[in-house]
């Protein structure tokens, strides 16, 4: 596929989906690549809100979610395209509170979870939190009418697709039968506590304390009554990453680990059903010449000591770069073939503006943008 | 040895592994994420948590062995209760997802497992030098954090006394150093600024020096117009090969003048000395390569070796000075 074709068909990426995730490994630019696709929606015409999860700085500030914007919920950002641009910068704790205060009965029981140790504690830190809510805040979104397409940056997981096992991992979690043991003695149960379940309890109790778990059962009488609420939501976000106008990109970077990480993720979609839509390499390095590597090398060799040497080598430098990089993404393209693969040459700083997101554009789309 | 993710923590760590070979110290590179690509830079197998080698030492020649094991919550449990007369209870509670449950009441439990085992494994003496390539940025303060954290949470018992042990280690500068990766880049330089100086404030923490990894070697005559430098070399070009030399030339020269800036941008911010890895254009990381990285590390710490015995209060060295005394 000619660099054109692929950039085109990242133009009907956007112009046709309502949902588009991008997935990679961490320190590949998948931030910015997600602000990228939602400024050219939006340029396309289209009502489009970007979820951040943890930008650097100064791509905040170019997002409009400077200091006084940070926030949970969509901030707009004014430019001059015809459709419009929001942003968000995913806060999980006020996501996972938003989601107590829905399903509860009354405010009263939405208080006493959100006032309890162990809530605090999942909330912020259960493995898997940040991803989950990542995923509800991108449902929020998609349900939203002012929205007609939601971009998503996942969090830096230590494991490929943690999020898309999140919504999993916390039902099951809220249906953990170790919760049920904990339960069953404020249940009146006791009796039906087994006694590998009691050695179980004790031991833990030595290791971290009881208070650990007064903890523990008092979050679970709280939350009684609002696992079915939780599960359904759960798996109604999970449908949706499955519906055809949900677009995953896979974001990398042209170096052995982060292909071989990015190699590793598309096998993990791949066996969830979930087809890579393209392929983004960011910090390509630039391809000089056509001239072997080793050619130039012997030149520059013979060359040795003038200035011409010095040139020869730096030439013959960047072509083995660019050589290694390509053989690198060869097998990655194949594998996430027919998706078209885009590259994305190192740029000369760090983007910090829109208009550094506009040249990132420039390299991705086909239509109506020269480089700046 | 901790930084942002991408920016070759675990290629410094084994550069460093090998450094202290170098040194006829035996070492030991501990990985915790279970993905890093440290057995083929090695040239060895991948391994587990059981220990491997991945070069052996040499008594005659000077030179250590570099070793290498993955630690993970579970087995860190598993030894843990071990050691602590729990053995029959410990396999149910890993195979049970118990481990799953602990880890929620109490966050932070996994950390203090895999610390816990770090800190043993320094006092068991397993290696004269302990490596451990942390978990990437956010990640490695949590991770750090993890022992004061539970100090709060589990006020009593073993766990307790783990995170007392942990966080003993942890803050004396003698026997533990974070050591921050980056890349000349404006971003990861700003990371690793503002997570040296959490971790110097939220873990009490010494930091050794940072690495800067990545530099374009200097390279003579990328000034030099291609035309007039063939001239002088007696030579000519071939066709359109002068708009690539002169392409590649101003590259090379845009990216050193901004990796320049990121290192002065780096020193300004934070007063710690500097150990600069070069960028490899030559190939993949392999074992010839380590080496050199090695040789540019043991080159990198002489100079500041010399430069602290020479003057021993000058600012920015001064910072491990103080700690030291």
């Amino acid at each position: 596929m000619t660099d054109a074709a692929a950039a085109s068909e990242l133009d009907a990426l956007v112009t046709t989906s309502e949902i588009v995730i991008c997935t990679g490994s961490g320190g590949v630019g998948k931030t910015t690549t997600a602000a990228v696709l939602a400024l050219e929606a939006a340029r396309q015409g289209r009502r489009a809100v970007v979820v951040t999860i943890d930008p650097a700085r100064r791509l905040a500030d170019a997002l409009g979610l400077g200091l006084e914007g940070i926030g949970n919920s969509p901030r707009r950002i004014e430019g001059t395209w015809p459709g419009e641009l929001w942003a968000v910068m995913l806060d999980s704790k006020t996501t996972f509170d938003d989601l107590v205060s829905r399903y509860s009965s009354d405010a009263e029981q939405a208080g006493r979870i959100l006032a309890n140790r162990f809530y605090k504690n999942i909330s912020g830190a259960l493995s898997g939190t940040q991803e989950y809510m990542a995923m509800e805040k991108l449902y929020e979104l998609h349900a939203d009418p002012a929205f007609d397409i939601v971009v998503v940056d996942t969090p830096p997981t230590r494991h490929a697709l943690d999020f898309l096992d999140a919504p999993r991992r916390l039902t099951q979690f809220l249906d953990h039968r170790l919760y049920r043991v904990l339960m069953a003695p404020t249940r009146g149960m006791m009796r039906a506590v087994n006694v590998a379940a009691q050695a179980f309890m004790r031991t833990v109790s030595k290791v971290v304390g009881a208070d650990v778990f007064d903890d523990a059962i008092a979050f679970f009488s709280a939350f009684e009554g609002m696992e079915a609420g939780f599960k359904e939501r759960a798996e109604k976000v999970l449908r949706l990453m499955d519906d055809p106008l949900t677009a995953f990109v896979l974001v990398a970077a042209p170096n052995r680990d982060t292909v071989a990480e990015a190699h590793f993720f598309a096998e993990k979609l791949g066996e969830a059903g979930i087809p890579v839509r393209a392929l983004i390499v960011n910090r390509m390095h630039p391809r000089f010449t056509d001239q072997l590597p080793e050619a130039l090398r012997e030149r520059s060799l013979t060359l040795a000591g003038s200035d011409l040497g010095g040139l020869y080598r730096n030439l013959a430098d960047f072509a083995l770069v660019a050589a290694r990089e390509e053989q690198h993404l060869e097998g990655l393209a194949e594998q996430v073939a027919p998706a078209p693969v885009v590259r994305v040459p190192f740029l000369s700083s760090d983007v910090h503006d829109l208009d550094g997101l506009a040249e990132i554009a420039s390299h991705l789309f086909a239509v109506g943008h020269a480089a700046r | 040895m901790a930084g942002k993710g991408g920016v070759g923590k675990t290629t410094v760590s084994a550069a460093l592994a090998s450094a202290a070979a170098r040194r006829g110290r035996s070492s030991l590179i501990v990985e915790v994420e279970g993905k890093s690509g440290l057995a083929s830079m090695f040239g060895s197998e991948p391994f587990s948590y059981e220990r491997v080698t991945l070069a052996e030492g040499d008594v005659a020649a000077g030179r250590g062995p570099v070793w290498a094991r993955t630690l993970t919550p579970d087995e860190a449990l598993l030894d843990y209760l071990h050691g602590h007369g729990m053995s029959r209870i410990s396999r149910r509670l890993v195979q049970s997802g118990a481990l799953d449950m602990v880890a929620t009441a109490v966050p932070g439990i996994r950390d203090i497992l895999v610390l816990g085992k770090v800190r043993a494994l320094e006092e068991e003496q397993s290696a004269d030098l302990v490596v451990l390539d942390a978990p990437a940025a956010g990640h490695a303060i949590t991770f750090l954090q993890s022992a004061r954290g539970l100090l709060d949470a589990v006020r009593v018992g073993p766990i307790n006394a783990q995170a007392r042990d942990v966080i003993e280690l942890l803050t004396d500068p003698a026997r533990c150093q974070v050591i921050l990766v980056t890349l000349p880049e404006e971003t990861p330089v700003n990371e690793l600024v503002e997570t040296a100086y959490s971790l110097e404030d939220r873990v009490g923490v010494s930091l050794g020096p940072v690495v800067v990894n990545g530099l374009y070697p200097e390279l003579s005559g990328l000034a030099a117009t291609p035309a007039a430098a063939a001239t002088s070399a007696g030579t000519s070009l071939r066709r359109g090969e002068a708009a690539s030399l002169s392409a590649a030339a101003g590259f090379r020269q845009d990216r050193m003048a901004l990796q320049r800036e990121q290192l002065t941008r780096l020193a300004d911010a934070l007063p710690l000395p500097q150990l600069r890895l070069p960028y490899l254009f030559d190939a993949e990381l392999g074992p010839p390569q380590l080496d050199q990285l090695a040789t540019d590390l043991l080159r990198g710490i002489e100079a500041m070796d010399a430069s602290v015995l020479g003057a021993p209060t000058q600012a920015g060295h001064a910072v491990r000075a103080d700690e030291a005394s």
